[in-house]
């Protein structure tokens, strides 16, 4: 048997929507499989990893607090796609955008007044801009393959933190463990609702996602990334400027990963640490696809995934589950998205033999 | 054995999970796809190999095994890209994710315990040569069939006539398909010999390298293969040169950490990351090079019309 | 060759005689909503060259794929030397005996000639013994060729050699040539006659595609004329006007162009070239090499030329893709542009249509509306303001250039690449003039376009020059520079010959100076 695609005349606008969705059935289903391959009970496995997460205050809002940061990523990882620029390097935007943004508690610890973060979230901003410059510079200069040297700058990054939570920016009254200092009152993240853990990284998300949903679809900035994107040459016929489309995304897209940085060491972890991240700027990946690199969809999507780690973490204190469930959750989620939206641009026909018999009417040639 | 030869050794047996995967790859890319889960297929080869060379004592059975799990993941992104015309770049990425995490989970059981160890062949009167004897006569199995499969690689595209078919429908997918040549059954079989190589890559990290499974213990060397098959401008010979080159590096980082010279353990450990990204700009910066050499349809979906 | 079928007749009076060596009968192809092959009857004998006229989307490819097992057809049977036979893939077709050259050619630049002829053989000699046979063969049909040479490097003419000399070596009973002689010189040509009627002698028959119908009345012995998917007549075309195989073709009397004529003689330049060189900007490409021109408000300047000797070097050039290096070279109404880009020429009331509708001069995926925004985002205040697009005033642009142009369309504002080729190009091209350009750039008009549009188009051409704007059109389509230039030049490696008066030039004239004939000249 064999599968053949057929061109839809037009894109499906049913199974865009519907893409995302079956995809997230397909990998509860396989999940089902999974746990039951590994002596858990299904049943109870989906609840504990999908369910349940969602049935306490406290964990909803866990819930969203994973989400933020996930969510800021992904949305400028979707601008960068959209242009057909790949920068899978936001996990180290990220660390890079946390490591400037603590610079200044750290260095500065006395400094406690309203201006500190606000400085602390520009400065994350920046630093994230700045190591996603690399990238973009040396593909606009050297033609450089964006996906590897942005790649490479997240374990470069990666290191840099660890020798400096060790070294230099080690909290000297730590008892030597690793890890920074813990931030004041004023260089953390305000948390909006009293008692909660629902930060103001929450409304920097909501912003984030209405203004990149405006850039794409009611600015000239918008549409220029969606034509370099979808055909570069038209793109220049049209006199958009590829270069500058290359740093303008890597730049939005490393500054929003920077921010969601330097507001997670700044909110949830307090401090610059080991590890700040559970590999967001991964996720934020698959993020951007499952929210079909459409920012309101990426809010959903966001949470989706956020739900993951939760369900992770659950599973692995009830079930006794390794910490990497999550991660091939995430994977298997990814690859359904990948196969299902397919269905959007083809139809799929399946055939038993190849089509060899002529069939018809012998007419006198004429 | 003197110091010279030891380190030439060491760089050698650095080198080898490097250079098969990046072979793999470069297969798979001559005929036109890009597949970036390099590193997924060789963590799951490091995983799988390692478990069953340990259940069963035979590293060999190990190294089989890796083999088919690399393929088996080459399979899913052969089905999606070739078959369902998914982005190849996407699909890439959601292999490695699965394959770290997948190889997470396999590996549970598996963590902190030695397995068998391979043991070197010591090739009779060559290996006695001096300084030549121990570096190529007296390695373990796994090299010899790693140099082979350099020079095999290299006959096979460039001697063969199913190697030119393979370059053929990387270089033109439509003319190759006009032609009667299957461009998917092609690229297929491409992607899978990709995949059995970047899994049995794997598995010499945790079969023979080390002989124990860590997570994550490919640490970026899958990335690291597809910057080399792009430093090698995809001829199998160059690649050779490439992987001794970041098997030196690697070297190097170790014997500095060593020898304790007071640069940070950190700084020494992105070495290898440094220079990848200082190779890819030094080779992309001759466009008259990449440009005659890239296969043409490399990244791109064939569809044929009916 | 098979001697028992070598044609009874002399070559260029009548059909051959004898049994067919191919017969098609009632051949039907179904695409998801369209017939593109209804019923179709074809039969040829051995020795004939049989020539398959149609316009475009008349369903001539698609034919010829299924007789070439790159298509199945939904119904109908072929007989091949009177046996039913089922073609189920090119391989099949070349084991019976069936060669192609493709229109667009089907080799790989990358390859070596002697690479690529291996891949379409059957056979699999050793690489020795193939080149030497393609040595012969190139020999002794006058195809000279290098087996060893990559065919990235070679001509577009060095590259059809390549096509027949591969079909040749399978030496085929039947050789279907697409179009054959759209990218050659006239010179080319002829010699390209001569081949094939050294192979019609040798009892080899060839199906001609083809819409020239000169060059079909001249060389075919028989004709099958195909309409919208159907057989709509058989003929000698040497026994038919060339008038009246049009009218069968496209099915009605063709609207003639009303061209007036030129009133001013020394208007305004509008578009003036001076000394333009620029280095190619990639090893395949072309230098561009002192490129000097004028075109005066109310004319039509036609560059004719075989593709690939700078056609897009000097498009890119004009449009601003690429920037000169002075800024003087390029003079559009007035204002030295040559560093401006091409949004820059826009403003300054430049228009361009390049000669690739899908990918670049329309985003395929990308609605019509969408569409006009790619080139009007600076140049309509309206679309776009501080920023913002606001797309019911593209709409707006995109309604009106559709009504004008008569662009046919399934949904309101499809996708670019949902429109055929015709009413695509309809509609970029429709999408320029809609802003009245002073210069309008050109490159191909009406390639691959069928003959509604295509007269739809150059009359707009026409009319816009007659308006008063300066129009270059670069076209390797030599009937169509004749039809409505008032001026042309031919531009061959790179370099462009002094614009002549089109009444006063010859066929003959143009194809030499095609040929490189005007390198010497232009030297000084």
């Amino acid at each position: 048997m064999r599968i053949e695609l057929i061109r839809r005349p037009e894109r499906s606008t049913t199974m865009a929507f519907l893409s995302p969705l079956l995809a997230i059935v397909l990998t509860v289903v396989v999940g089902f499989f999974i746990f039951a391959a590994i002596g858990v009970d299904p049943f109870r496995g989906l609840y504990v990893y999908f369910v349940e997460p969602l049935t306490t205050d406290w964990s909803i809002q866990e819930l969203i607090v994973k989400a933020i940061p996930i969510i800021l990523i992904a949305v400028g990882l979707a601008l960068c796609y959209l242009s057909n620029n790949w920068n899978i390097g936001a996990e180290g935007q990220f660390t890079a955008g946390a490591i400037a943004g603590s610079a200044l508690p750290i260095l500065l610890p006395d400094v406690q007044n309203f201006a500190t973060l606000p400085l602390m979230l520009l400065m994350g901003i920046a630093g994230g801009m700045l190591y996603a410059a690399i990238p973009a510079l040396l593909k606009i200069r050297f033609g450089t393959n964006e996906i590897l040297t942005s790649l490479m700058l997240v374990y470069v990054s990666l290191l840099f933190l660890d020798w400096i939570v060790r070294g230099p920016w080690r909290n000297p009254q730590g008892y030597g463990f690793p890890g920074s200092v813990d931030f004041s009152d004023a260089a953390t993240i305000p948390i909006l609702v009293e008692g909660s853990r629902l930060h103001l990284g929450l409304v920097l998300v909501i912003v984030a996602v209405l203004a990149a949903w405006f850039l794409l679809r009611r600015t000239i900035t918008g549409f220029e990334i969606s034509v370099l994107g979808q055909a570069p040459r038209a793109g220049a016929f049209a006199g958009f400027s590829r270069t500058r489309m290359i740093l303008l995304t890597f730049m939005i897209s490393g500054g929003l990963a920077g921010l969601a940085g330097i507001s997670e060491v700044a909110g949830p972890v307090g401090k610059l640490d080991v590890v700040i991240s559970p590999g967001y700027g991964f996720t934020a990946i698959i993020v951007a696809f499952l929210g079909r690199l459409n920012p309101i969809a990426i809010l959903v999507a966001g949470f989706v995934l956020a739900l993951t780690y939760i369900g992770g973490e659950a599973a692995q204190i009830t079930l006794g589950l390794s910490s990497k469930t999550a991660n091939v959750f995430q994977g298997m989620l990814l690859f359904f998205v990948l196969a299902c939206d397919s269905f959007i641009l083809y139809r799929i026909r399946f055939v038993s033999k190849p089509r060899a018999q002529p069939s018809g009417i012998a007419n006198a040639s004429g | 054995m003197p110091v010279a030869e030891a380190i030439i050794l060491t760089i050698i047996t650095a080198s080898i999970p490097l250079l098969l995967a990046a072979l793999g790859e470069l297969v798979a890319e001559r005929s036109g796809v890009l597949n970036l889960g390099v590193e997924g297929m060789m963590i799951m080869g490091a995983v799988s190999g390692f478990a069953v060379s340990y259940s069963t004592g035979s590293p060999l059975l190990g190294l089989v095994a890796a083999m088919a799990a690399g393929a088996a993941m080459a399979a899913l992104f052969g089905f999606l890209t070739l078959v369902l015309v998914a982005n190849q770049v996407a699909t890439g990425l959601a292999l490695t994710l699965l394959g770290l995490g997948l190889s997470g989970l396999i590996g549970v059981p598996f963590a902190g315990v030695s397995g068998p160890r391979v043991a070197n062949v010591h090739i009779p009167v060559l290996s006695d040569l001096p300084f030549f004897g121990p570096i190529l006569f007296s390695q373990d199995p796994v090299v010899y069939l790693a140099i082979a499969l350099v020079f095999g690689v290299s006959w096979f595209l460039f001697r063969t006539r199913a190697g030119l078919v393979l370059r053929a429908v990387g270089d033109n997918h439509a003319s190759a398909h006009a032609l009667g040549y299957s461009v998917i059954r092609v690229r297929f079989l491409a992607v899978l010999f990709g995949g059995a190589c970047a899994g049995l890559g794997g598995a010499y990290l945790s079969i023979v390298y080390t002989a124990q499974w860590l997570e994550n213990m490919t640490a970026g060397r899958g990335w690291i293969a597809l910057a080399l098959v792009v430093f090698a401008t995809w001829l199998p010979m160059r690649l050779a040169i490439g992987g001794l080159l970041f098997g030196a590096v690697g070297i190097l980082q170790l014997h500095a950490q060593a020898f304790g010279i007071g640069i940070p353990s950190q700084f020494l450990l992105s070495l290898p990351y440094l220079t990848t990204i200082v190779v890819l700009v030094i080779i992309s910066r001759n466009q008259a090079l990449m440009r005659s050499n890239t296969p043409a349809c490399l990244g791109r979906s064939f569809v044929p019309d009916r | 060759m098979d001697t028992t079928v070598a044609p009874s007749v002399n070559q260029m009076s009548g059909r051959p005689t004898g049994e067919p060596t191919l017969e098609a009968i009632g051949i039907t192809k179904d695409f998801a909503t369209l017939r593109a092959n209804d019923d179709i009857n074809l039969s040829i004998r051995p020795g004939e060259i049989h020539a398959l006229l149609g316009e475009n989307g008349a369903g001539k490819s698609t034919l010829v794929k299924i007789l070439y097992g790159a298509l199945q057809p939904t119904s109908g049977e072929i007989r091949w030397k009177g046996k039913l036979v089922v073609i189920s893939n090119p391989a099949a077709a070349r084991r019976l005996g069936i060669g192609m050259v493709f229109q667009h050619f089907s080799l790989f630049e990358a390859l070596t000639v002697a690479e690529n002829i291996a891949l379409a053989l059957t056979a699999r000699p050793s690489m020795s013994e193939l080149k030497a046979k393609i040595r012969t063969v190139s020999a002794e049909y006058g195809l000279p060729l290098n087996p060893d040479s990559v065919v990235a490097d070679l001509s577009v003419g060095e590259r059809q050699r390549v096509e027949i000399v591969r079909c040749l070596l399978q030496e085929p009973k039947l050789i279907i040539m697409d179009e054959p002689t759209s990218v050659l010189t006239p010179q080319e040509a002829t010699d390209l006659f001569v081949t094939l009627k050294r192979l019609s002698s040798e009892g080899v028959s060839i199906l001609y595609i083809s819409h020239r119908l000169e060059e079909v009345r001249a060389i075919c012995h028989h004709a099958t004329i195909l309409r919208h998917g159907k057989v709509v007549g058989e003929c000698d075309p040497q026994r038919e006007t060339a008038a009246r195989l049009a009218t069968l073709m496209v099915g009605a009397e063709l609207r003639e162009l009303a061209t007036p004529p030129l009133i001013e003689e020394t208007a305004w330049v509008r578009l003036a070239v001076r000394d333009l060189s620029l280095p190619k900007p990639t090893p395949f490409a072309v230098d561009l090499d002192k490129v000097s021109l004028t075109v005066r408000a109310g004319e039509i300047v036609g560059i004719a030329g075989i593709a690939g000797n700078g056609q897009d070097e000097l498009f890119a050039a004009l449009s601003g893709e690429r920037l000169a290096r002075d800024s003087k070279a390029i003079v559009f109404n007035g204002v030295a542009s040559g560093l401006l880009d091409i949004t820059a020429r826009r403003k300054f009331g430049a228009a361009f249509v390049p000669e690739e509708r899908l990918g670049h001069g329309a985003v395929p995926r990308l609605s019509l509306s969408g569409n006009i925004l790619l080139t009007r985002h600076s140049t309509n205040d309206r679309i776009v303001r501080g920023g913002v697009v606001f797309s019911s005033e593209a709409r707006e642009v995109s309604d009106r250039v559709s009504e004008e142009f008569d662009v046919r369309k399934g949904s309101p504002d499809p996708e670019a690449t949902a429109l055929s080729g015709g009413n695509l190009q309809k509609f970029v091209v429709g999408r320029e003039i809609d802003r009245h350009p002073g210069v309008l750039v050109i490159c191909q008009p009406t390639w691959g376009v069928d003959a509604g549009a295509a007269t739809t188009i150059r009359q707009a051409l026409v009319d816009l020059a007659r308006s008063g704007s300066a129009v270059l059109m670069i076209s390797q389509d030599l009937d169509e520079i004749l039809e409505i230039s008032d001026r042309v030049a031919v531009i061959s490696k790179g370099q462009l010959s002094e614009p002549r008066d089109a009444s006063k030039i010859t066929r003959e004239e143009i194809g030499l100076l095609m040929g490189g004939a005007g390198e010497a000249a232009h030297a000084h």
